[in-house]
C-alpha cells in the first residue's frame, strides 16, 4: 500500500490542506512571508550595487584593447608616460591602424572636486584629457546633447552618468579647472562604461592647465585582434627604451572592480545573513502555529493511515511554498526598487567616483530565491519534526 | 488478515497501559482481557478516566500497550513498525470521533475520500466509493458542502461515511454521540446499528451514555483500568 506514488499523494494532500487553511492564520503567514521578502529584497538590492558597479567596469573593457601604464603603476592616477613613450607605443606591432594612423589614444587623467547633486558634498570627479583617437578606441561613444569637443579650446564634454550625479554638469554649465571655469558643451554616452562617469577635454589644454608639459598617464591601444596582445606586450616590455606595463583592458577594469565589489558583496551578505536569522524565526513561528492549529487534523490523518514521514515532508513543503512566495515578492520588490537606479561610488583604485546603475540580474534573483528556500526549509524542519512526533492519541484528545 | 481464530476478531490479552507523569506511574489499564467476536456491536462504558479511550486506541493501533498483546483477526499488532501499523490502520480500521475531526477546508465528499487516497484506486473508482458511502449515511445531497455549513449530526454522518468508505474490518467509535443532541444522537445510533445488523460490521463504541449503549449487542464496563460485567453502583 505504501509505495512512493502513494507517499507522494499523501504529501500533496496534507500540503494542500495546509495551504488551503492559510486564510485562517493569515497574520502569522503574512509576517513570515514579509520577513523573507525583506531578506531577499535587501540581499538582492545590496548585491545589485556590486553587480552594477562590476558591470560598469566590465563594459569599459574591450577584449581587443590594451592599456599601457608606467611600470609599477596600478592605475592611471600613479602612472606617467612621456610623448616619446607614447610614440613608441603607438608604432608597436599589433596596433590597429586607420588610414595609416595608429589607433592608440594617449590620455591624461586628473581629479577635480565637484558637489554632488544629491548632497551638495564635494566628491572626486575624474577628468580625462583625450585626443582624436580616444573616440576610435572606444565602442558605443555617442554625443547625446550639445556638441563634440573642438580641439584647442578650454571646454569639456561630460559623460551622462557624471552629468546626472554632479552639480553644474549640464550643457551650458561650468566646470572649475584650476583658476578657470570651462564651459560644458556636450553630454555623451559610452555604452554604460566608466567613461560615462568622466569629464573629457582636449589633452593638450588639460596639460597646459595642470602644468603637465607633454606628458600623459596612459595609452589605450586598439589591437588588430585579441590574439595580438602577447606580441604587443612582449614588444613593449622588452624594449629597453620603455619602462611600461601592458594589461588587457578587460583585466585592468576587472581588477579595478574587485575591491569595491568584494566590499559591497561582503556587506550585503552580512546584512542579509542577520536578517535571514530573524526570518528563520519568523518562519519557525509560522510553521509552529500552522502545526499547532492543525494538530488534531494531522493526528486524524495519521489515525486514518497517513504516514509520519509524509507529515514531515508536507510541513516542510508548506514552509517552502510560503518562503518561495516571500522570495518572489522580495525579488519583485528588489527589481522594482533598485534595477537601473543610478548612483556613484568611490573607485579606490582611481580615487574617483564611478557612476553606475544597480543591476538586478537573473543570477541575483535566483540567489535570492535560493536564500528564501533555505530559510523556508530551516524554518519548517523543527515544526515538521514536532508534528510527526506528537502522539496521535494525545493530539486527538486535544480540543 | 489471518483466518485463524476467525470467530474472535479482537483479542486483548493481558494488556497493561502505564503512563508516566514525572516520577509518577499511572496505571490506566491493568491486566485487561477482552475478546470481541466478529459482527458484534460492543459498547464500552465507564466513568471518565477509566481507560475506555485508551483501550480503544490500543485496539485501533494508535498506541502500544506497556505489556500484553492486542490481536486483530489473529494478527498481533506489537510486531508492526509505525509505518506498517499506519498501513494496517488504513486497511482495517474505521475511526469515528466525538468531535467528527473533519478537515475544515475540504467538502464532505473530499473528507470521505481521504482514506481512499491511501489506496491505489483511480479517481473514478474513489468517486464511486465516496458516493456509495455518502448515500449509505443519507448525505448524497450535501456532498459538496463544507463542514462549517453542516449540522453536528450531519458532520458526524460524514465522519461515519469516511470511516466505512474503505470497508474496514472494524469500526471504532469514540463517544460518537457525545457532542450531539438526543435526536441527532439517535440518528447516528440508528446508522451504527444498521451498519452492524445489515452489513455485519463489527463495532466497538466508547460511550458514557446508557441510552447509546442500549443499542449495542453487548456492553462491558471499565473501572480503574479493569473490566467488569456490571457498572459500579
Amino acid at each position: 500500500m505504501a509505495g512512493p506514488i502513494n507517499w507522494l499523494s499523501q504529501v500533496i494532500s496534507i500540503t494542500k490542506f495546509g495551504l488551503l487553511g492559510i486564510p485562517g492564520r493569515i497574520g502569522s503567514v503574512a509576517a513570515a512571508v514579509c520577513g523573507i521578502a525583506g531578506v531577499v529584497t535587501v540581499l538582492v538590492g545590496v548585491l545589485s550595487i556590486g553587480a552594477g558597479f562590476r558591470r560598469a567596469l566590465e563594459v569599459s573593457g574591450s577584449p581587443d584593447n590594451a592599456v599601457v601604464l608606467r611600470s609599477g603603476a596600478d592605475s592611471e592616477m600613479v602612472s606617467g608616460l612621456s610623448r616619446e613613450d607614447v610614440n613608441l607605443i603607438s608604432e608597436a606591432p599589433g596596433v590597429r591602424r586607420d588610414n595609416g594612423s595608429p589607433l592608440a589614444s594617449p590620455e591624461l587623467f586628473v581629479i577635480i572636486n565637484l558637489p554632488t547633486r544629491a548632497t551638495g558634498m564635494d566628491a572626486n570627479v575624474p577628468m580625462r584629457g583625450v585626443e582624436k583617437a580616444a573616440f576610435q578606441v572606444r565602442d558605443h561613444f555617442k554625443i547625446e546633447s550639445g556638441r563634440a569637443l573642438e580641439w584647442g579650446k578650454n571646454e569639456v564634454i561630460v559623460g551622462a552618468g557624471a552629468s546626472g550625479q554632479f552639480a553644474g554638469l549640464h550643457v551650458g554649465g561650468k566646470v572649475p579647472v584650476g583658476r578657470f571655469e570651462w564651459p560644458v558643451v556636450g553630454i555623451f554616452s559610452a555604452g554604460g562604461s566608466t567613461a560615462e562617469s568622466e569629464i573629457w577635454t582636449d589633452a593638450r589644454v588639460l596639460q597646459a592647465a595642470y602644468d603637465r608639459g607633454d606628458s600623459y598617464q596612459s595609452v589605450q591601444a586598439r589591437l588588430e585582434s585579441p590574439a595580438k596582445f602577447q606580441a604587443f606586450k612582449d614588444e613593449l616590455t622588452t624594449n629597453p627604451r620603455l619602462n611600461v606595463k601592458v594589461v588587457r583592458q578587460n583585466d585592468y577594469y576587472a581588477e579595478q572592480s574587485t575591491a569595491v565589489t568584494k566590499l559591497i558583496n561582503t556587506l550585503g551578505f552580512l546584512v542579509a545573513l542577520l536578517m535571514a536569522f530573524g526570518a528563520v524565526f519568523g518562519a519557525l513561528n509560522t510553521m509552529y502555529t500552522s502545526v499547532s492549529v492543525r494538530k488534531r487534523e494531522i493526528a486524524t490523518l495519521r489515525a486514518l493511515g497517513f504516514g509520519a514521514s509524509a507529515v514531515i515532508a508536507s510541513v516542510m513543503l508548506e514552509s517552502l511554498a510560503l518562503a518561495l512566495g516571500g522570495g518572489l515578492l522580495g525579488g519583485g520588490l528588489a527589481y522594482g526598487a533598485f534595477n537601473g537606479f543610478h548612483t556613484s561610488t568611490m573607485n579606490w583604485q582611481s580615487f574617483s567616483q564611478v557612476t553606475f546603475a544597480f543591476q538586478v540580474t537573473p543570477e541575483l534573483l535566483t540567489q535570492g530565491i535560493v536564500w528564501a528556500a533555505l530559510i523556508g526549509l530551516l524554518g519548517g524542519l523543527f515544526p515538521a519534526l514536532r508534528a510527526s512526533r506528537v502522539s496521535i492519541s494525545a493530539a486527538l484528545r486535544d480540543l | 488478515m489471518s483466518n485463524a481464530n476467525s470467530e474472535i476478531l479482537v483479542d486483548v490479552d493481558g494488556v497493561e497501559m502505564v503512563f508516566r507523569r514525572g516520577a509518577e506511574e499511572i496505571h490506566v489499564l491493568k491486566d485487561l482481557h477482552l475478546k470481541v467476536p466478529k459482527g458484534e456491536f460492543l459498547a464500552l462504558m465507564g466513568p471518565s478516566g477509566s481507560g475506555k479511550s485508551t483501550l480503544l486506541n490500543l485496539i485501533g493501533g494508535l498506541d502500544r500497550p506497556t505489556r500484553g498483546k492486542v490481536r486483530i483477526g489473529g494478527e498481533p499488532l506489537e510486531g508492526l513498525s509505525d509505518r506498517r501499523l499506519a498501513d494496517w490502520r488504513a486497511r482495517h480500521i474505521g475511526f469515528v470521533f466525538q468531535l467528527y475531526n473533519l478537515v475544515p477546508v475540504l467538502s464532505a465528499e473530499r473528507n470521505v475520500e481521504l482514506p481512499l487516497l491511501l489506496t491505489h484506486l483511480t479517481k473514478a473508482q474513489r468517486q464511486k466509493h465516496v458516493a456509495a458511502a455518502l448515500n449509505m449515511v443519507g448525505l448524497s445531497q450535501r456532498a459538496r458542502h463544507f463542514p462549517r455549513t453542516l449540522s453536528g449530526g450531519e458532520q458526524q454522518r460524514v465522519g461515519i461515511a469516511r470511516a466505512i468508505v474503505t470497508d474496514p474490518t472494524l469500526l471504532l467509535c469514540d463517544e460518537p454521540t457525545g457532542d450531539l443532541d438526543r435526536k441527532a444522537g439517535d440518528e447516528i445510533l440508528d446508522l451504527l446499528q444498521a451498519l452492524n445488523r445489515e452489513q455485519g460490521k463489527t463495532i466497538i463504541m466508547v460511550t458514557h451514555d446508557p441510552h447509546a449503549s442500549a443499542r449495542a449487542s453487548r456492553t462491558v464496563y471499565l473501572n480503574k483500568g479493569q473490566l467488569a460485567s456490571e457498572p459500579l453502583q
